[in-house]
């Protein structure tokens, strides 16, 4: 629906979401007129350059980088976002490996920590619907960077970061747990928070939170999950 | 054995002993001839373990061959909760995940979100400092407790004594401030929740002139003290490049001597405008962090004197009404309640006023769509929070890089060839909040 909406010729976006309507009602006739109302949410675009004096001077010395530790930059970098004011790099999965090593031995780089990675369920990109975030901090060089790679839900599968990073191995087993992304390479990936034996990956949108009506003197709220949710 | 709540059965990796405190010769009785692996199983339910973590100990005599964590037990899915909820209500949630360290767990959300409202510059000067001025309060109260179950863990019971007495101080004033003595939801998006009351200035001021005092009793009783050494010194050891490799930030890291720390090399909410130093150790072991914690508190009495200087009348809360929470709270005869000014207002006067109240309570107020990483420098290391919005009223994923989390993948490096007994105090000298881990 939502490639359906946007122009032709026109960038296809990164929708994160899509709303419907504008005060939240469901199955009741809106009688307001706003209930055909149909707008789509993208998050912040690529940006071009110049980034801005700090950005550039990283993104070339990554550029410049790259080719040493068996990559390059038009193999690994999708796209670059500036957005809020701090940079995200979108690297293809396959060289996400190489890329995180290039940032933690590059003496230019430095990224001696990684912050963990995050998983984001984003259901309306098909094909990508799954990202996971990674935050860098470079002790050295008073910097922080993120990473973001994409996989299909279909097949869920990203590259360990462990045998760079061994922080990543708590943080990659949660984000197993949450989001289902199955991380190749990691010495024991299983779940860290929710039981062994639990289904699902509670994280990700298709996951209901599962909430309960509360009553208090009579009457009733409903579930946090039922409520309405304003647009 | 005849005990039914400590017995013994057969299993299909060999014989599981149920411990119960009874007396251990019974037990190395019993499994004399038994294979020479014994695999311990430390915790959840363990005075010991700080919390409800779970150490998975594989022991050949007292010596430690293998440590792994089991954690989880205190998952409560708030992040996930956070999606269903406003981005306001969302603050009462992060503040139940680190429980000693609420005020870090508040600011770190709130930070995020205003840098995603764009509204970082607009936050009144006296928000920054009140919310400064309770972080450092927070940091101390944090360590204190830190200080005080490390020591009761060893069997320094007078430790957790003092530490907890000296807490009540702090928590106290937390309790003047906020009203609560955890859990407060006091610093919200755009400011903190309500002004300082009356008296609350000099109360701080005497806290903080009682304070130093009291952290001597602590000081003169276990630094250089033979038996706390024994126990902590040269244990728990983590070199500066362990730290690196799995991540470690705070206490631990200062340890190892790298003074990293996010209040200078990152400054938010105006660190930058206060004079202090980051302290270090050149141990890497459990003293060295016992001395870290120790010392960071002087710096915060130290910050928080500085906040009390700076104090200047004026908002708490930024001028913005689409993003100003609109009411105010005040004692009633109750003990709480609205203020009678606020509820005059819009029941009596301005329609529009409680229009206003009623959208911005009900709905709350849109983020736009994007991501940001804010990170504060709390009492453990770099708390870090991931916040995707999608432009909506509520959180789309908020992520807490919780610095206990991460600290605590520590345990099998620090553990790993020392004697059992040492395996306490290198857990504890981590201080990790198991609420923080499991969230």
């Amino acid at each position: 629906m939502s490639e359906d909406l946007i122009p032709v010729g026109q960038p296809l976006l990164e929708v994160v979401t899509v709303r419907e309507g504008m005060f939240g009602s469901q199955g009741s006739g809106d009688t307001s007129g706003f209930g055909g109302l149909v707008s789509i949410v993208p998050v912040p675009a690529a940006s071009a350059r110049p980034f801005g004096a700090q950005f550039d001077v990283v993104v070339d010395e990554i550029i410049a980088s790259l080719p040493d530790f068996g990559t390059s930059a038009e193999k690994a970098i999708e796209k670059i976002v500036i957005a809020f004011d701090e940079m995200t790099i979108h690297v293809h999965a396959s060289e996400l490996v190489a890329f995180a090593r290039t940032l933690r031995d590059e003496p230019g780089l430095r990224y001696e920590l990684c912050l963990g990675v995050n998983g984001v369920h984003y259901p309306h990109q098909t094909g990508r619907e799954l990202h996971a975030v990674y935050q860098f901090r470079s002790i050295t060089h008073v910097r922080t960077l993120r990473v973001e790679v994409t996989v299909a839900d279909e097949h869920p599968h990203l590259p360990s970061l462990f045998a760079v990073y061994p922080t990543a191995d708590w943080h990659e087993r949660e984000t197993f747990d949450f989001f289902g992304i199955v991380f190749d390479g990691h010495p024991h990936l299983t779940r860290i928070q929710m039981p062994d034996d639990w289904q699902g990956h509670p994280q990700r949108k298709d996951y209901p939170l599962g909430g309960i009506p509360v009553e208090y003197k009579g009457a009733t709220v409903p579930a946090p999950d039922q409520r309405r949710s304003y647009n | 054995m005849t005990d039914t709540y400590a017995d013994t059965y057969e299993t299909t990796t060999g014989r599981v002993f149920t411990v119960q405190g009874q007396d251990w010769d019974s037990i190395t009785g019993a499994a004399e001839g038994e294979t020479e692996r014994i695999v311990v199983n430390m915790g959840p339910q363990h005075p010991s373990t700080h919390g409800v973590l779970r150490l998975i100990l594989e022991l050949d005599g007292e010596t430690v061959t293998e440590a792994r964590c089991g954690i989880g037990y205190l998952h409560t899915g708030i992040e996930k909760n956070m999606e269903f909820r406003s981005w306001t209500q969302g603050v009462t949630f992060v503040t139940r995940m680190d429980y000693l360290s609420p005020f870090f767990n508040e600011a770190a959300y709130c930070l995020g979100v205003e840098k995603l409202l764009g509204i970082t510059d607009q936050i009144p000067e006296r928000a920054q400092v009140i919310r400064v001025m309770m972080m450092e309060l927070n940091r101390i109260s944090s360590h204190l407790v830190a200080l005080a179950t490390g020591g009761m863990e060893l069997g320094a019971l007078t430790a957790m004594i003092f530490g907890f007495r000296e807490r009540e101080t702090v928590l106290d004033l937390f309790e003047l401030v906020t009203g609560l003595r955890m859990n407060s939801a006091y610093i919200r998006p755009g400011g903190v929740a309500q002004d300082l009351p009356d008296g609350a200035e000099q109360k701080i001021r005497d806290a903080v002139k009682s304070l130093p005092r009291r952290f001597k009793d602590t000081a003169n009783m276990l630094v250089d003290n033979s038996v706390w050494m024994a126990r902590t010194s040269g244990v728990g050891y983590l070199d500066l490049a362990g730290c690196m490799s799995l991540g470690i930030t705070g206490p631990v890291l200062r340890a190892t001597g790298l003074p990293h720390d996010l209040r200078k090399s990152a400054p938010y909410s105006g660190y930058e405008n206060y004079e202090f130093d980051v302290c270090t150790q050149t141990t890497s072991d459990a003293y060295g962090r016992f001395l870290i914690r120790l010392a960071e508190m002087e710096q915060s009495l130290n910050i928080v004197e500085q906040c009390l200087d700076r104090l200047q009348p004026g908002p708490v809360m930024v001028e913005d009404k689409k993003i100003a929470w609109p009411a105010q709270l005040s004692i009633g005869t109750d003990g709480q309640g609205n203020s009678l000014e606020h509820i005059k207002l819009i029941m009596g006067q301005s329609m529009e006023a409680l229009i206003h109240h009623f959208k911005l309570v009900t709905e709350g107020f849109s983020v736009p769509a994007g991501q940001v990483y804010s990170a504060v420098e709390s009492p453990r290391g770099e708390l870090g929070v991931h916040i995707v919005s999608d432009g909506g009223t509520r959180p789309y994923r908020v992520h807490y890089r919780d610095p206990s989390f991460t600290n605590l993948q520590a345990t099998a490096a620090m553990c790993e060839g020392g004697q059992i007994a040492d395996v306490i105090a290198a857990v504890a000298s981590i201080d990790p909040v198991m609420g923080g881990v499991d969230r």
